[in-house]
């Protein structure tokens, strides 16, 4: 370790900023290879997933009743080969016959007949359906009993597939991504705020306060997770944020101990001690000296959490108990995914793809942010 | 291996260990760090070499890098000859063979070297059993006979004990006897005695040189302190920056050095005498038979042992006035110098300029605060690292004096380092990134920037160098006399005390043996014990 003998000289007044202990840390995080790499990729699922449902055709909730189930693919729907039959079948509702089906790009044109009068109308049919658009009818025989019915051909691309409802998968997976993500960090940081203030104020004050406010902890400790949140839904309906509450409300309970610990060994500290010395009162001192040095396992913890409340927030919508349809979240589309698993293997596939990339990056992170924070040979 | 050993044979009676050309160097964040830079250290069978330096001169890298034990991001060049043959760079296993049992070494800590989840009798058999491939039953009655070796009473009934229920003093003797369980040839030890108190260091010292001489090994001995190299050592190797600066026989060295820093090594004892304030001057302090008592053990149901850490002590100090209090730890000094600064609750009462401050609370006490304040020992566990080295100077003021402003508080910080010889352009760096006395300097401007009248100073100088404590000394002198301070100096170093201390108090298991005028203690004491500690502390305390 260097000390500023060995550094360079420096400009009388001017005052050096100097290296504090986050900066040392970001410079061992960012020299190991498998935490940069996650966080590039979490980057890159986040950016994804608040981004892409803008970009992305399809709204999360359309259904095209046309392509239920239809797999991941490059190519777009329809088929070629599915152009003409689908056409046929469509017309034929309008009860008329197809002579013929010709396929030029995207335009596709028939020549029907019938042995009454062919209805114009008969276009909303091909309007309807997923496959065509702007049908029209031209060269209606003068004793409307046969015309040339054209359509432009819709072209949608479903790179992921659609579910059993006919909904883009990728849309979906973002959109449950951005549900997932913001649950994920936001119960997550409601969850440290109250456990880091909660357990440093009881372990530095100590004593009575700290055994009564330990055996609080106890008590919700001992309350089953699921009937607590049951009780939250019957009393304030199924709400989103009350997500937020739920998985909070438990999950601090866990930082409050390691922060507890923590501060039982930093109170011991003598700078803690000379801080009171100089007369600072508690709050001074939780706040210039215990919180601060209490950060680093808490921080740690947090990438450790984040998968955590992920992983919470799918089981409890596995329940009914999480967000909603046509909203939905990646251990929805897991849950759907894995009914579906025989037909359609791509509804499990990408949102889990999604899923373990993303907590296998929050562990890897966790654990860069470990050797980061806590470095044994310095 | 057959030429090893001729070789051994070759250069067997000359020298056991033979370090030839040593280098050192650490990949750290900001560079690769060079600590040992060509070094030659050389150890004869039965001889006793003490290698000699202050912090970050590499003497103990030089030794760590011989054994293998450099940390991860260590890498070491050069040689290593045990009895002819390069131990350096070895693999693990072969490396084995020699590390721990012909060459073993003893640490500074041992509070930290042994496992506190074993009694001593499996930590002293399971490396005989393991790597000796001796029997359970004879490894036990080895265990038994190296506690004998080492002189710890009551040697049976030790076996059977935990490493807690040991002093400072057996524990170390404990770590010695695991060293001597495989007969070694090279005993190397890293500041053995530093963390122990006066009489025990000399005790383990005699020990070792006494087991020097009966089992005929080699000893290096590393240490900062050239009392023990005078009491123990045939040769010296002084390093500085990781190189050896003079070498040759301790007598010689001691007598007529001729490096520059030998010679500052030397005379690094702290100087001056303090002269003592006249009877006029007001009670700053008085204690009349305070007492501190911890409750150990309280149980539910049964009684607690009541340790009175500090039994029925009276003091009084004058304005100006500095008051040495000595003793061994566990005498109870801290524990009385925090309590009559209000920071634990005490019996008896304590008068501050006259006013009555026994027991008053958190709140009562702040404004009180400013005038009195405390400097730890450890430079490294008493400044805050989350904070900038100006945050933490600073920090009374945002208490005494929440009014000012950033920029006001900013230009007394300035002040402040300015007046302890720190750069003020510092003050946005991080204590980790200062020296050992230069953080006790950011410690002890955090006080001065409340221009105290009473500062106690709890061990301020014990865990640093010789030649910076003298800075220090210097600097706490100067303070004193430019703003009229009145010092506790709480100290186990005799020789700190005298250069500072114009009144003495020695306290032995919380109670006061004799107090008095520091010239009376150090020449004429009186009481049985004061005599043992400054004959123990007799090496330090030339002239």
């Amino acid at each position: 370790m260097a000390t500023i003998d060995q550094m360079p000289a420096t400009d009388n007044g001017n005052a050096v900023r100097g290296r504090s202990l986050w900066d040392d840390a970001r410079d061992r995080l960012l020299a190991n290879k498998a935490a940069v790499a996650s966080m590039i990729l979490l980057a890159a699922v986040a950016i994804a997933c608040f981004l892409g449902p803008l970009v992305l055709p399809h709204p999360y909730d359309a259904v095209y009743r046309d392509f239920v189930k239809v797999p991941a693919s490059l190519e777009a729907y329809p088929r070629e080969d599915q152009i003409a039959p689908a056409l046929e079948s469509l017309l034929r509702r309008g009860r008329v016959t197809v002579d013929t089906v010709e396929v030029s790009g995207e335009r596709v044109t028939a020549r029907i007949s019938s042995s009454r009068d062919i209805d114009p109308r008969l276009v909303r049919y091909l309007d309807r359906s997923d496959l065509f658009r702007n049908g029209e009818v031209a060269d209606l025989a003068a004793d409307g009993k046969s015309a040339t019915v054209t359509a432009e051909v819709r072209r949608l691309h479903f790179f992921f597939g659609t579910d059993s409802n006919g909904r883009d998968l990728m849309t979906r997976t973002l959109i449950a991504g951005r549900v997932s993500l913001t649950i994920g960090l936001l119960a997550t940081l409601v969850a440290i705020s109250i456990g880091v203030i909660y357990g440093s104020v009881s372990g530095y004050l100590g004593g009575r306060v700290d055994l009564l406010m330990m055996r609080v902890v106890d008590v919700l400790y001992s309350l089953p997770f699921i009937f607590f949140v049951i009780l939250l839904v019957v009393f304030f309906g199924r709400n989103f944020i009350l997500m937020f509450i739920a998985v909070g409300a438990v999950e601090w309970l866990d930082m409050a101990r390691i922060v507890r610990g923590q501060t039982l060994s930093l109170k011991r500290q003598e700078f803690v001690q000379a801080a009171e010395a100089l007369g600072v009162d508690n709050a001074g001192v939780l706040k210039r000296h215990i919180i601060p040095n209490t950060l680093g396992p808490v921080v740690i913890y947090m990438t450790l959490l984040v998968p955590k409340v992920i992983l919470l927030e799918s089981f409890l919508s596995f329940l009914g108990l999480g967000v909603q349809e046509p909203l939905t979240s990646w251990g929805v589309l897991i849950s759907e995914g894995s009914r579906n698993v025989q037909g359609a293997a791509w509804m499990l596939i990408f949102p889990s793809i999604f899923l373990t990339s993303t907590l296998f990056a929050l562990n890897f992170i966790g654990d860069g942010l470990r050797d980061a924070l806590d470095p044994k040979d310095r | 291996m057959t030429e090893a050993m001729t070789n051994a044979h070759k250069s067997a009676g000359e020298a056991v260990l033979d370090i030839r050309d040593l280098r050192v160097s650490f990949a750290t964040a900001v560079g690769t760090v060079q600590a040992v830079r060509g070094v030659d250290v050389s150890v004869a069978k039965g001889e006793t070499v003490a290698i000699v330096g202050e912090s970050g001169s590499g003497k103990s890298q030089t030794m760590m890098a011989a054994m293998g034990l450099l940390a991860a991001n260590g890498k070491a060049e050069g040689e290593a000859l045990y009895r002819g043959a390069n131990i350096l760079g070895l693999p693990t296993a072969k490396l084995n063979r020699i590390r721990g049992a012909k060459i073993t070494m003893i640490f500074q800590e041992p509070m930290t070297s042994l496992d506190p989840l074993y009694t001593i009798e499996r930590q002293l058999i399971e490396p005989m059993v393991e790597h000796g491939g001796i029997g359970r039953a004879r490894a036990k009655a080895r265990a038994l006979e190296l506690l004998k070796l080492v002189n710890i009473p009551q040697p049976e009934r030790k076996l059977r004990s935990f490493p807690h229920e040991l002093s400072g003093g057996q524990r170390q003797r404990v770590m010695i006897a695991m060293a001597l369980a495989n007969d070694p040839d090279v005993l190397i030890a890293d500041e053995p005695t530093t963390a122990l108190d006066v009489t025990t260091q000399a005790q383990i010292l005699a020990l070792i040189a006494d087991l020097q001489k009966r089992l005929g090994m080699a000893v290096v001995f590393i240490t900062h302190d050239l009392g023990i190299v005078r009491q123990i050592a045939d040769r010296v190797y002084v390093m500085k920056d990781g190189q050896v600066v003079e070498q040759g026989e301790a007598a010689r060295i001691l007598t007529e050095p001729k490096h520059p820093y030998t010679r500052m090594l030397l005379d690094a004892e702290p100087e001056g005498r303090k002269a003592p304030v006249t009877g006029e001057s007001p009670i700053l302090l008085e204690g009349q038979k305070v007492s501190v008592a911890f409750d150990l053990d309280s149980g539910l149901l049964k009684a607690p042992i009541v340790l009175k850490a500090v039994d029925d002590v009276s003091l009084a100090v004058r304005q100006g006035q500095t008051l040495g209090i000595v003793g061994e730890s566990g005498s109870g000094k801290s524990t009385l110098g925090r309590a009559l600064l209000q920071l634990l609750p005490h019996q008896g009462r304590v008068f501050f300029s006259g006013n009555d401050i026994s027991n008053k609370d958190r709140g009562a006490m702040r404004p009180l605060r400013r005038q009195m304040q405390l400097v730890f020992q450890d430079p490294y566990g008493s400044l805050s690292p989350r904070m900038t080295v100006g945050q933490i100077v600073t920090e009374g003021l945002l208490v005494h004096e929440p009014g000012l402003s950033a920029a006001e508080r900013d230009r007394r910080a300035c002040a402040v380092l300015e007046e302890v010889s720190l750069d003020p352009a510092l003050r946005n760096r991080y204590p980790h990134e200062f020296s050992g006395g230069q953080r006790q300097r950011i410690a002890i401007a955090r006080t001065m920037v409340l221009k105290p009248k009473l500062v106690v100073l709890d061990e301020p100088t014990s865990a640093l160098d010789r030649t910076i404590q003298k800075q220090i000394v210097e600097l706490l002198r100067k303070l004193q006399a430019d703003h009229g301070l009145t010092y506790l100096f709480i100290s186990h170093d005799l020789a700190v005390v005298r250069a500072l201390a114009d009144w003495v108090m020695v306290m032995q298991h919380g109670r006061i043996v004799e107090a008095g005028p520091t010239p009376v203690i150090f020449e004429s004491p009186v009481q049985d014990y004061t005599r043992e500690l400054i004959a123990a502390a007799a090496n330090n305390l030339s002239g």
